[in-house]
């Protein structure tokens, strides 16, 4: 069996008998087990729960009662909680930890009867762009294993990307989804901020946190993020107003979503990479295709990093405070007092980029920095949706890089955190406006993925999805695969 | 203690736990005296991943009360994290209104006992989540933490630095108590920790308008401890100026069997709480259809309602506002009333007799074993002279006792006053003759001895006959 | 741009950091503020602060109670338990 294989074409082999829901999981697991060795993308597997799972989807195929994802297997980033599995969020502090409930998005995937095999590696807290910040060793890309998968969600991108699993869930604070999914060749959806619950996925930076997808194709992405979008009473920042559209289950076509758009290629952008080739060869598609480029400018791009590095750091720096070591999570060996029990468990539990990332949000939120370092980052996020807002009353998408580079070698940035930070220099505009983006490849350099970036207005994810899927109708680097030994 | 030197300055916080069914942020009950951590869901233990989503009751509430007393309802409010760490707060912060609360500035008036009245500012009153309970004494060397009461929605209301006694700080809070059960937003409970209050204290030289430093004496859920703490802390602070020291800014506690206050170590590091917009709320946008809606549901007030008694029945003052502190006491006395057609009485009944029941069993008036229409029927039994007040009070205990109506309480222990002349007449004969020698001093001039008539008549009758009938026709039988 | 005191802030955030990692952080965050402080440059008089992305109204729910508590499942994890009792050690008030 082909493990490169998209959702659809599963959907149809369960139809007509070909294989089972057991038995594509079982291949999916024995596959995904092997390969783990290798590029650690996996923290945990759930191998019986998952077997239980497939029956129960073969069952309802046979009945004539499944949906459009029954049976499918998938992964879930480790930070969404699963109840009665492990959920460790990258973490020492949660190593332990098994969630009394499952996060919304879990609830509605298990719910269409999709199978879980296992929890996807990540950086710890989703604190990262590398996965080398995760407690459980990092992960390794799949078409070079000396270098990074991106991160956060890079367990989820390398999964998919070497067929250990044909889709995986992964969240997005300032680009944990669409980097990886560059860096490893696949696609990556991040939705528009509040389309997706958040409820039961493990806080980093709760106004930027979004959930989504990342999968072979934008028609399997599609498919995925139609069985768990919508409004949850569980999250009051959850948009009440679903996407009829999108919760429809949508038939993607193949022809030409509508006619003449005009895509945005914002100039800031395209200033400072060294990979433009690929993405203008991309460019030349839509073109072709009869959309209009125009050259846009979204001025405020360049304080995007320090303000998202206050902000996220700030939100993290008390979401990150429940961390305690007294109801859940690490606790120190025979702490002496309550200030030890603290202060120990949370320096041994928590890694040091986590530690990093605390302290520069405890600093900006701190009697008298807050002026100056949060409301001040607040006031430049607002700038930067307002670039967006008016440069969305001109064009309908932006085209631009997801990263300014491909996939770096292990260890290049681990010790320069500013260095590393800049990686996000493209997806974290889009995150502070709480816009959707999404990443699709669009070409190799060295034989190493390059993605282009995609970004919508507010709640625009049609319009991601059907130009991404009517761009991979005409190419096929999302096709690619890498040789795995 | 130089009285005249020193002026008060105080400034109350009173946080007041909102009644309703489930918690602030989570579908949790809000019930007290369970097992602990029996009424902690996953929201309220803060487990990771999970969210807080508001009550929107606990919002209605908030404006209900804002409503009550004057003031702006702020439109658009905003929820803040309060950042500490102690065991007892599960998520490492509260979520509480900083910069933006719900309920702006507002008044309440309160009564003094000279008689005069108050208006005391309030700044502002602010939504906010109750934190648990950690028990220090139960196990050797270790705090044992209970989070059943995380998420109790509270309404904390703070005054402006108005009051200037002790007595002031109490009647405010006494009226806020009062207030907050005639909007039944708060089940009043005070040894449940219901309503719980800091004050901050700090004196002044009179007549100057320069705040002293103050300190801030934590938690303390009585009426009277509120006032001896303020009293106590007052005296402290006289002392420590007067001998040329300076206050130290401080919290403390007060402990009511010492009657002292002391420093709170945990507080002693003073705290950074790095308030800012908690990102898992969004802005809380109120329309003008609700305030409004709202408006129309506020009940009568206690300071309309004491007006109205003072009008419409007739009451003092005093009688009045001692009515009306406890809606339910006035329900009681009003519907007492309906039946009664006798406002004065009926409420001498209720303030003596029934309250002294009540206290005896520490029971609440809605607990009470008389109804107001079986009041009503005892005090109308009083005036139409069939129970002597001396009889109306063996009556009232009986009827208490055995939860029977006023009517077969007289029938089975015969209270019925005796009125019947001939009936009296021949009893006075009696014991006229019985006792020559009293009759004789009487007629010598002695009056003193009709008293001595009137017990021995009214021991012959069980007390039953009517007095002033008795005194009547014993000076015509005497003769 | 002043001397970030990151004992203090360690304090703040309860995390016991010792040694060669306290003075490894206090390099990291001084280059982080450094890189921070081109904010400094950007004119935002008069711009409103952005908390949260999207311009919408809070969602309450109605109060009843929507949960069943399972303390054993609850505290399956906890790190001490007595008598349902989460334990730490002994706090003074």
């Amino acid at each position: 069996m082909d493990p490169f294989i998209e959702i659809n074409a599963i959907r149809k082999g369960l139809a007509d008998g070909e294989y089972s829901s057991a038995e594509i999981t079982k291949f999916y697991l024995d596959r995904a087990k092997k390969l783990n060795s290798q590029l650690n993308s996996f923290i945990s597997f759930c191998e019986e729960q998952a077997i239980e799972q497939a029956k129960n989807a073969d069952n309802k195929i046979a009945e004539g009662s499944s949906g459009p994802i029954t049976g499918i297997p998938l992964a879930h980033k480790d930070i969404f909680c699963t109840k009665g599995i492990t959920t460790t969020c990258g973490s020492r502090m949660l190593e332990n930890f098994v969630a009394p409930y499952d996060a919304t998005v879990v609830e509605r995937l298990n719910k269409a009867g999709a199978v879980t095999i296992g929890k996807a590696n990540m950086d710890e807290f989703a604190m990262g762009s590398s996965n080398e910040n995760s407690y459980f060793g990092n992960t390794s890309n799949p078409w070079d294993t000396d270098r990074v998968p991106g991160g956060s969600s890079g367990g989820s991108a390398a999964a998919v990307a070497a067929g250990m699993i044909p889709i995986a869930t992964g969240t997005d604070t300032g680009g944990s989804i669409r980097q990886p999914a560059a860096f490893c060749g696949i696609s990556g959806l991040k939705p528009t901020y509040g389309r997706v619950s958040r409820y039961g996925m493990i806080a980093f930076a709760s106004s930027l946190d979004q959930a989504g997808v990342l999968g072979r194709s934008v028609a399997d992405i599609c498919l995925l993020l139609s069985q768990f979008g919508g409004p949850d009473v569980l999250d009051s920042t959850s948009h009440p107003i679903p996407d009829n559209w999108l919760s429809s289950n949508p038939k993607l076509n193949p022809t030409k979503p509508e006619a003449k758009i005009t895509i945005g290629l914002p100039r800031e952008y395209f200033d400072q990479t060294p990979n433009l080739k690929s993405v203008e060869i991309a460019m030349r598609v839509f073109e072709n295709a009869g959309c209009i480029l125009k050259e846009v400018s979204l001025p405020s791009t360049e304080s995007a990093i320090p303000a998202y590095y206050i902000i996220a750091g700030a939100e993290a720096s008390t979401n990150l405070s429940r961390y305690d070591g007294v109801r859940f999570g690490y606790r120190c060996q025979d702490p002496e007092s309550l200030s030890d029990l603290y202060q120990r468990s949370r320096n041994e539990g928590f890694g040091k980029e986590v530690k990093r990332r605390i302290l520069t949000g405890t600093y900006a939120l701190s009697v008298g920095y807050y002026d100056a370092y949060y409301l001040k980052a607040q006031k430049i996020r607002r700038l930067i949706q307002q670039d967006f807002l008016e440069v969305f009353n001109k064009v309908d998408l932006i085209l631009c890089p997801t990263s300014p580079g491909v996939a770096f070698k292990k260890g290049a940035l681990s010790e320069n955190p500013v260095e590393m930070y800049k990686q996000d220099i493209f997806t974290i505009p889009s995150s502070l406006a709480g816009l959707p983006a999404m990443s699709i490849p669009c070409g190799f350099q060295n034989n190493l993925p390059i993605g282009m970036q995609l970004i919508a207005p507010h709640f625009a994810e049609r319009k991601l999805i059907e130009w991404g899927h009517y761009f991979q109708s005409l190419t096929d680097w999302h096709k690619k695969v890498p040789e795995l030994s | 203690m130089h009285e005249n030197k020193w002026e008060m300055v105080i400034g109350l916080e009173v946080h007041v736990q909102l009644a309703t069914q489930s918690k602030i942020f989570s579908g949790a009950p809000v019930k007290f005296g369970e097992p602990p951590n029996s009424q902690a869901c996953a929201v309220d233990l803060g487990l990771p991943g999970v969210l807080p989503v508001l009550n929107e009751e606990a919002v209605k509430m908030a404006i209900l009360f804002g409503l009550a007393i004057g003031a702006k309802i702020n439109t658009h409010s905003i929820f803040d994290r309060k950042n500490y760490f102690y065991p007892d707060l599960p998520k490492g912060y509260q979520i509480s209104q900083f910069e933006y609360p719900i309920v702006g500035t507002g008044s309440l008036t309160i009564d003094l006992e000279n008689g005069d009245s108050k208006t005391i500012g309030i700044t502002r009153a602010h939504l906010e989540e109750d934190a648990g309970k950690s028990i220090h004494d139960a196990y050797p060397g270790m705090t044992a933490i209970d989070l059943n009461r995380t998420g109790t929605p509270l309404l904390e209301i703070v005054s402006d630095p108005d009051l200037r006694s002790p007595e002031e700080a109490s009647a405010y809070f006494r009226k806020l108590a009062s207030l907050v059960s005639y909007l039944k937003i708060c089940d009043g409970d005070m040894s449940q920790g219901s309503m719980r209050c800091d004050a901050n204290v700090s004196i002044r030289e009179s007549g100057s308008n320069k705040l002293g430093q103050r300190t801030e004496i934590k938690n303390v859920n009585s009426f009277r401890f509120i006032e001896k703490a303020i009293s106590y802390e007052v005296n402290r602070q006289i002392t420590i100026v007067e001998s040329g020291h300076l206050i130290k800014q401080e919290t403390l506690l007060y402990d009511s069997e010492i009657d002292e206050t002391r420093p709170m170590r945990s507080k002693e590091y003073s705290n950074d709480y790095r308030y800012f917009p908690d990102p898992d709320l969004l802005p809380l946008k109120l329309s003008e259809e609700l305030i409004n809606s709202i408006k129309n549901k506020l009940p009568e007030l206690p300071e309309f309602r004491q007006e109205r008694f003072i009008q419409e029945y007739g009451l003092t003052i005093y009688d009045a506002s001692w009515l009306v502190e406890d809606p339910e006491l006035a329900d009681f006395f009003e519907a007492t009333t309906e039946s009664s057609n006798n406002a004065k009485l009926t409420a001498n009944w209720v303030m003596g007799e029934l309250i002294a029941a009540l206290n005896r069993e520490e029971l609440k008036v809605s607990e009470s074993r008389i109804s107001p229409e079986e009041l009503a029927e005892l005090i109308l039994r009083i005036t139409d002279g069939t129970l002597s007040s001396k009889l109306a009070k063996t009556a009232f205990e009986k009827m208490w006792e055995e939860e029977k109506p006023v009517d077969d309480i007289i029938e089975i222990y015969g209270l019925e006053q005796v009125s019947d002349d001939d009936e009296i007449k021949a009893i006075i004969k009696e014991v006229l003759e019985s006792n020559p020698k009293q009759v004789e001093q009487f007629r010598q001039g002695k009056e003193k001895v009709l008293g001595f008539f009137v017990g021995k008549i009214m021991q012959a009758t069980n007390g039953k006959a009517n007095p002033q009938q008795v005194n009547t026709l014993l000076r015509i039988l005497i003769k | 741009m002043p001397k970030i005191d990151v004992e203090h802030l360690s304090r703040l955030a309860q995390i016991g950091l010792e040694g060669e990692e306290l003075s490894e952080l206090y390099e990291n965050l001084d280059q982080i503020m450094r890189m921070v402080d081109q904010m400094r440059e950007i004119d935002t008089t008069e711009v409103e602060p952005l908390a949260h992305p999207l311009d919408a109204n809070q969602q309450l729910r109605s109060d009843v109670q929507t949960e069943e508590i399972d303390r054993e499942l609850n505290q399956a994890m906890a790190p001490l338990i007595e008598d349902g009792f989460y334990i730490v050690p002994r706090v003074v008030d």
